[in-house]
């Protein structure tokens, strides 16, 4: 394996452990904005208990977000320095403005929230938790905004080994950010608010805690509901963007070789090889495909056969990874919606087999945003930025390959580590669930003996 | 008219002052924790000294890293693969520490509290030798070939590097000891003021030593000082530093951090009088990354200008006030 290949896989294992983390906290950032505003303006005790519970989740989860972020932004120089010299001009102004716009905002806000304690008012509580969710989401857009000028760049032009910049909105504003943005958003919320149900509902299983459960039970659900539907509709638009702008992808995503009419969706297939589709039996809808992507069921779309073999990406994964990100949309959106139903009937914690599929779909979306941005970024080789700079061309000449596999390995660890240590965290948070009610309330439903804050006594310290 | 590539070289060095004066504190918090407590509960107090703010304060690294990429995006890419094991390391440490600060408090054990402020100390020591070690590289100059760094990394390992790295090491401990005689009583604050005049004696005797060397390791690093205006730089960063030693001898809680704080720019200052017009000065050939040839086009550097104006103003603003809202005393009862 040549440096090339080391960094290439440590920079998609890198950046797809890290985005774990941020999924996670746009989404549960918005629904801890949301609970602090009733909570500040109803000055509600269990809507307080419950903004708390979940601000707990939400600061542990961001610390590695954090941690793992550092090291994003440094390794396009460390690792990729020919193509952080191509790009200069284009790409640095979006991480600079990311870093002013959204990382002080969310950081010292976050500050405020995690170590204010009783310093700080009901008020500025709340305001904190808005403006590190806000943080969270402009964080986001800046980030995507770069991105999605590598996959279809825009507002500059190639002067020598440079792009060179000369329209900043047209950069920021290229063909695919805003389709990719809002999709990654809802996704993000689709993260958080499954993670709140599958939760809430495991609470409501085991009858613990159930005055915060129902409530994060109810708003979990109804985020839900509407982020995956919405994942559904912003998916459409960035795929027919995909069509439109990078027509080699969308071929690979959906198995398209020669240019065929009325072409049909498909639902479930073995996966091609680069050589074409599989012989074995497929699921399909017919005229589908062609209808969504060009509003005709007859249409006729390109195929991988009119580009030349050395720009497809690998067809296999880019194919099989965009398949399995709908095919759990589709299983998240339909667990939702028989929430809904259930919810509508005064049965959310009767039906028992819906709160279990609810604890069982709470990881769906986190795998279906790793499957997507797999999707974007494999589909998107053998670019690093499509159709000017191939990815081999971008590392850095003077990394070798024993320096990146001594770094690799040392993510990987220290990755592991955190991983294990954030699981374990987010464990006994859930194990010791929201502070119990204060003394003399009665609970809705006969208390368990439940572990309580202090676990262990406080003499422990000195 | 100032062009704008020295503008940037200019904002940059700002950023690695705000950088350097902000975290520089929990930096040095970090290094000398270990020595100025005795008990969890103390350790408790110096990281609820640093707890609110080390966050957004690290952010001035980021920005200082993004500024830099979108600037002089040649000098990015340079210097980051070309220090390559040496920042893996770098980052190593701040994972460390941004980990450790966040975690050590969702358990009330004594094993896992020490654990943490260990690893935060040890981070922190990492983090400021390595920061240190590679900007004394930069200052001296690189072996460039091709415009590629041809040292590899035992050639980091320089003693002049190593000089300015503990010298780095030595003034972040004195502005650390000097933010906890702000946020600090008692026998804490005592033992705050011992232990930063001890760094504050290191750092100025280690700032002599480098500066004699760098007239015979880095003379191009005196060129500029032809003008009497690059002397302005010299004579306050010689002030601020007596008063640095002074005040933590006296009375002033808030004197000392003031103090360092202006010896710590000032010094940075220097430096970059120093660099200037280059970035990345070339030790073996006249192929130095200067602001000329590295810098991107004008149209970005305006924009990123823009961006700056309209952002970091909005940044000041809420980080005072976060600064005015945390600058009491830590006392027993806030480490709940």
């Amino acid at each position: 394996m040549d440096a090339v290949d080391l960094a290439r896989i440590q920079f998609a294992f890198t950046a797809a452990f890290h985005f774990i983390f941020p999924a996670v906290t746009i989404g549960l950032g918005l629904l801890v904005a949301i609970a602090e505003t009733i909570r500040w303006r109803r000055q509600d005790e269990i809507w307080d208990r419950l903004a708390r519970f979940w601000t707990k989740v939400f600061a542990i989860t961001f610390a590695v977000g954090v941690a793992t972020g550092i090291v994003m932004e440094f390794q396009f120089g460390t690792n990729w320095s020919r193509y952080s010299t191509f790009v200069g001009d284009m790409f640095g102004s979006p991480l600079a403005a990311e870093a002013i716009f959204a990382f002080f905002l969310e950081s010292t806000f976050l500050g405020i929230l995690l170590w204010g304690g009783k310093r700080i008012g009901s008020t500025l509580r709340w305001f904190s938790a808005l403006m590190v969710s806000l943080g969270a989401i402009m964080s986001g857009f800046w980030i995507i905004a770069a991105n999605s000028w590598m996959q279809t760049p825009a507002g500059f032009e190639v002067v020598g080994d440079r792009a060179v910049l000369t329209d900043f909105w047209a950069a920021v504003f290229n063909a695919s950010t805003m389709p990719r943005f809002v999709h990654t958003i809802v996704s993000a919320w689709a993260v958080g608010s499954f993670v709140m149900v599958g939760i809430a509902a495991w609470y409501v299983l085991r009858g613990r805690h159930l005055d915060v459960a129902r409530r994060s039970l109810k708003l979990g659900l109804v985020v839900a509901l509407v982020s995956s539907i919405g994942m559904f509709l912003t998916g459409d638009t960035h795929s027919r963007q995909v069509a439109d702008t990078q027509p080699v992808k969308f071929a690979a995503m959906n198995g398209l070789f020669e240019a065929t009419s009325g072409v049909p969706m498909i639902l479930f297939a073995f996966p091609p090889s680069q050589d074409g589709p599989s012989d074995l039996p497929a699921l399909e809808i017919p005229n589908l495909l062609s209808l969504l992507t060009r509003g005709d069921p007859n249409a006729t779309i390109e195929g991988l056969a009119a580009y030349p073999r050395e720009v497809w990406p690998p067809v296999g994964v880019t194919f099989s990874t965009y398949h399995l990100m709908v095919a759990l949309g589709t299983l998240m959106l339909l667990v939702m919606l028989a929430g809904i139903i259930a919810w509508s009937r005064g049965r959310l914690d009767r039906w028992r087999w819906w709160l279990a599929a609810a604890v069982v779909v709470t990881p769906a979306p986190l795998l279906a945003v790793q499957l997507g941005w797999a999707t974007a970024e494999v589909g998107r080789q053998p670019w690093i930025v499509y159709g000017l700079m191939r990815t081999a061309d971008g590392v850095s000449p003077i990394v070798s390959a024993p320096e990146v596999l001594v770094s690799l390995l040392g993510f990987g660890a220290v990755y592991l580590v955190l991983g294990l240590l954030w699981l374990f965290l987010v464990r006994r948070a859930l194990t010791l669930g929201p502070e119990p009610p204060p003394a003399g309330e009665v609970d809705e439903a006969p208390l368990l003996p439940s572990p309580t804050y202090q676990t262990r006594p406080a003499e422990v310290l000195p | 008219m100032i062009d704008l590539p020295t503008i940037w070289f200019v904002v940059i060095g700002v950023l690695l002052v705000g950088y350097a004066i902000l975290d520089g504190f929990d930096l040095g918090v970090g290094i000398l924790s270990p020595v100025l407590t005795r008990t969890p509960k103390e350790r408790g107090l110096l990281m609820q000294a640093i707890g609110p703010v080390w966050d957004g304060n690290e952010v001035w690294l980021l920005t200082l890293g993004g500024a830099l990429f979108a600037a002089f995006p040649i000098v990015y890419a340079t210097v980051f693969s070309g220090f390559y094991l040496a920042l893996m390391l770098l980052l190593l440490g701040l994972i460390l520490r941004a980990v450790a600060m966040e975690f050590r408090n969702q358990l009330r054990d004594a094993r896992w509290l020490r654990a943490w402020d260990t690893l935060f100390s040890i981070g922190s020591l990492v983090a400021v030798l390595l920061l240190g070690v590679a900007l004394g590289n930069v200052a001296r100059g690189l072996p460039l070939i091709d415009g590629q760094y041809a040292g590899g990394l035992l050639g980091l390992l320089n003693p002049f590097s190593l000089a300015v790295g503990l010298t780095g090491l030595a003034m972040l401990a004195t502005q650390g000891a000097a933010w906890l005689v702000l946020r600090t009583e008692g026998e804490l604050q005592l033992r705050a003021r011992r232990a930063g005049t001890i760094a504050w004696a290191l750092f100025g005797g280690l700032w002599v030593i480098v500066t004699l060397y760098a007239a015979v390791e880095a003379p191009a690093l005196w060129a500029n000082y032809g003008n009497p205006l690059a002397w302005i730089a010299p004579v306050v960063f010689v002030a601020a530093l007596g008063l640095t030693g002074w005040a933590f001898r006296g009375q002033s809680d808030r004197l000392p951090i003031v103090a360092s704080s202006i010896s710590i720019a000032t010094l940075i200052a220097i430096l970059g009088q120093g660099l200037y017009p280059a970035l990345v000065p070339d030790r073996t050939a006249e192929a130095s990354l200067t602001i000329a040839n590295s810098a991107s086009s004008d149209l970005t550097l305006t924009v990123m200008l823009i961006i700056a104006l309209i952002g970091m103003p909005l940044v000041l603003l809420y980080t005072a006030f976060v600064y005015r809202r945390f600058t009491h005393k830590v006392t027993d009862s806030e480490y709940a």
